[in-house]
């Protein structure tokens, strides 16, 4: 078998999740664990923390066993070792990174450097049958809020980015300024359900001059002011008169506005085929009906993967390896931890 | 020493010059609440230590807690630890060993007990709408009176 197929371990760690997965061919999932939703205790047997770099040391080697059992494989079996060596918290990386190239040592198999940011664009291309480019490339998360041009799955030139806060941050600090749960997104999602969206308008900020680029900060001042005053601190009293269904609604609406109307943009100025969309902001319901609704009003195919695809994950970096391994872009020993995603630096 | 800040604009300006007065191995711990321009601060302490790009690639770290940047001749470490329970997962991420070779900025560094006095502390405060309030101790501040006029 495995010497038909291209089997890839994939291997993130870039931030807080520790997740492999074991994909065939850049298409069938055959393993994809994420150590937050896997039941890592009988094994490791003891709480797993959440955030250190320690935490990925932990459980890293438990979670490749888990996906190889879960795949039915052995690690004799595998083609090749993927994992995401930037963008990321250094220390993060580097465990992941280093579990992967002592797969490829010891196995003697290639290894493949992945960029995050590109394996978020590469969910669609696991759960759609056929993906056409060009297309207009979107990931939006906790940490990015990113526009591509794609031309492939490998292929993506960014053209623009957040300036300062992502769209996933806003969310959390909204829900944390309305005194909603982290993480906010789902929070304020179930919150907005009941609430009204015009109640009350909050900024959409498009930035000067047809500018593809985002910015958060804004409304994320406007949510503090109307929440606390404009001398409020965060412990302070509340001063806002309408329900917090109504403001979450509203704040909810703002976000999607600017995102869909950013996305539009792009569209208008690319031409592309389609829309791919990736990070775990596209978990929310609101802004997949927005999208969806701009790509029938344009034509556009649109692309939106399963919630679990688009959540961090190594299925996707298992799967994009694929692309790089035909194309023979392989990564050696030398591979390294890349903190901050290159591509801002040409933009 | 005390600079208001009429804009955004301002606040960068402020964290440029205060750039200037930055040494490797510096820790830089800024307070102040969500909005107060915290990121954009730092976006200038990058802009005087001569990031490059740094109106894009300087962005907030709060969902991947570090980013580095290299400067001209110094690097910077921004940190965030917003999202950190408690102070010992800050030296978790490495901020330590960065402590030897770079500048050090935290934001929201009220949450972290340090095991060194940050040289700088920078609290940033909202005034009324656009306005803000930085206030900078630790430094010299004659010398850093005289660049932020």
């Amino acid at each position: 078998m495995s010497n038909k197929h291209f089997i890839c371990l994939g291997i993130e760690s870039s931030c807080d999740e520790t997740a492999c997965a074991v994909v065939r061919d850049g298409k069938e999932v055959l393993a994809n664990l994420v150590s937050s939703q896997t039941d890592l205790h009988s094994i490791y047997g003891g709480v797993v923390p959440e955030i250190a770099c320690r935490a990925h040391e932990e459980v890293i080697i438990p979670m490749i066993d888990r996906a190889l059992e879960q795949s039915g494989l052995a690690l004799s079996d595998i083609t090749a070792a993927a994992v995401t060596n930037t963008p990321g918290l250094i220390g993060a990386l580097l465990v992941g990174i280093s579990a992967a190239k002592a797969v490829s040592f010891v196995y003697n198999i290639p290894l493949i450097g992945i960029n995050h940011i590109y394996s978020h664009l590469y969910a669609a291309n696991l759960h759609f049958d056929a993906v056409e480019y060009p297309a207009i490339g979107f990931v939006i998360s906790g940490g990015h809020t990113s526009l591509f041009y794609s031309t492939s799955p490998t292929e993506h030139k960014l053209i623009g980015a957040t300036q300062d806060d992502a769209a996933g941050e806003a969310f959390d600090k909204a829900a944390k300024i309305m005194k909603l749960p982290y993480p906010g997104g789902p929070a304020i999602e179930k919150t907005a359900l009941t609430g009204n969206p015009k109640a009350v308008r909050f900024p959409r900020s498009l930035l000067k001059n047809g500018s593809l680029d985002f910015s958060f900060s804004g409304i994320k001042t406007a949510v503090l002011y109307h929440c606390k005053g404009m001398n409020g601190a965060l412990e302070g009293p509340d001063v806002y008169k309408e329900s917090r269904e109504d403001l979450a609604a509203s704040f909810q609406e703002a976000v999607v506005d600017t995102l869909a109307a950013k996305l539009e943009m792009a569209v208008r100025r690319y031409n592309p085929k389609g829309i791919i969309i990736g990070g775990g902001v596209a978990a929310n319901k609101r802004l997949r009906e927005k999208i969806n609704l701009l790509g029938s009003r344009l034509a556009l195919k649109v692309y939106i993967p399963p919630i679990a695809l688009c959540t961090d994950n190594a299925a996707v970096t298992a799967g994009l390896a694929y692309h790089y391994w035909r194309e023979n872009k392989m990564a050696d020993m030398s591979l390294d931890a890349v903190p901050l995603n290159m591509d801002v630096s040409l933009g | 020493m005390i600079i208001k800040s009429n804009s955004v604009k301002e606040t960068v300006t402020a964290g440029a010059e205060l750039a200037k007065r930055l040494k490797p191995g510096m820790l830089v711990a800024l307070t102040g609440i969500f909005g107060a321009g915290k990121t954009y601060f730092i976006k200038g302490i990058a802009k005087g230590l001569g990031v490059k790009n740094w109106q894009r690639s300087v962005t907030s770290p709060s969902f991947v807690l570090m980013n580095i940047h290299q400067g001209r001749e110094i690097r910077l470490y921004h940190i965030d630890v917003h999202r950190l329970d408690k102070g010992s997962d800050f030296y978790g991420l490495g901020a330590e060993d960065a402590l030897g070779d770079g500048v050090v900025a935290v934001e929201w560094a009220e949450k972290i007990k340090f095991r060194r006095k940050p040289d700088v502390t920078v609290e940033i405060r909202h005034k009324s709408a656009g306005k803000r309030v930085i206030e900078i101790s630790g430094m010299k501040s004659q010398c850093l009176k005289k660049s932020a006029k």
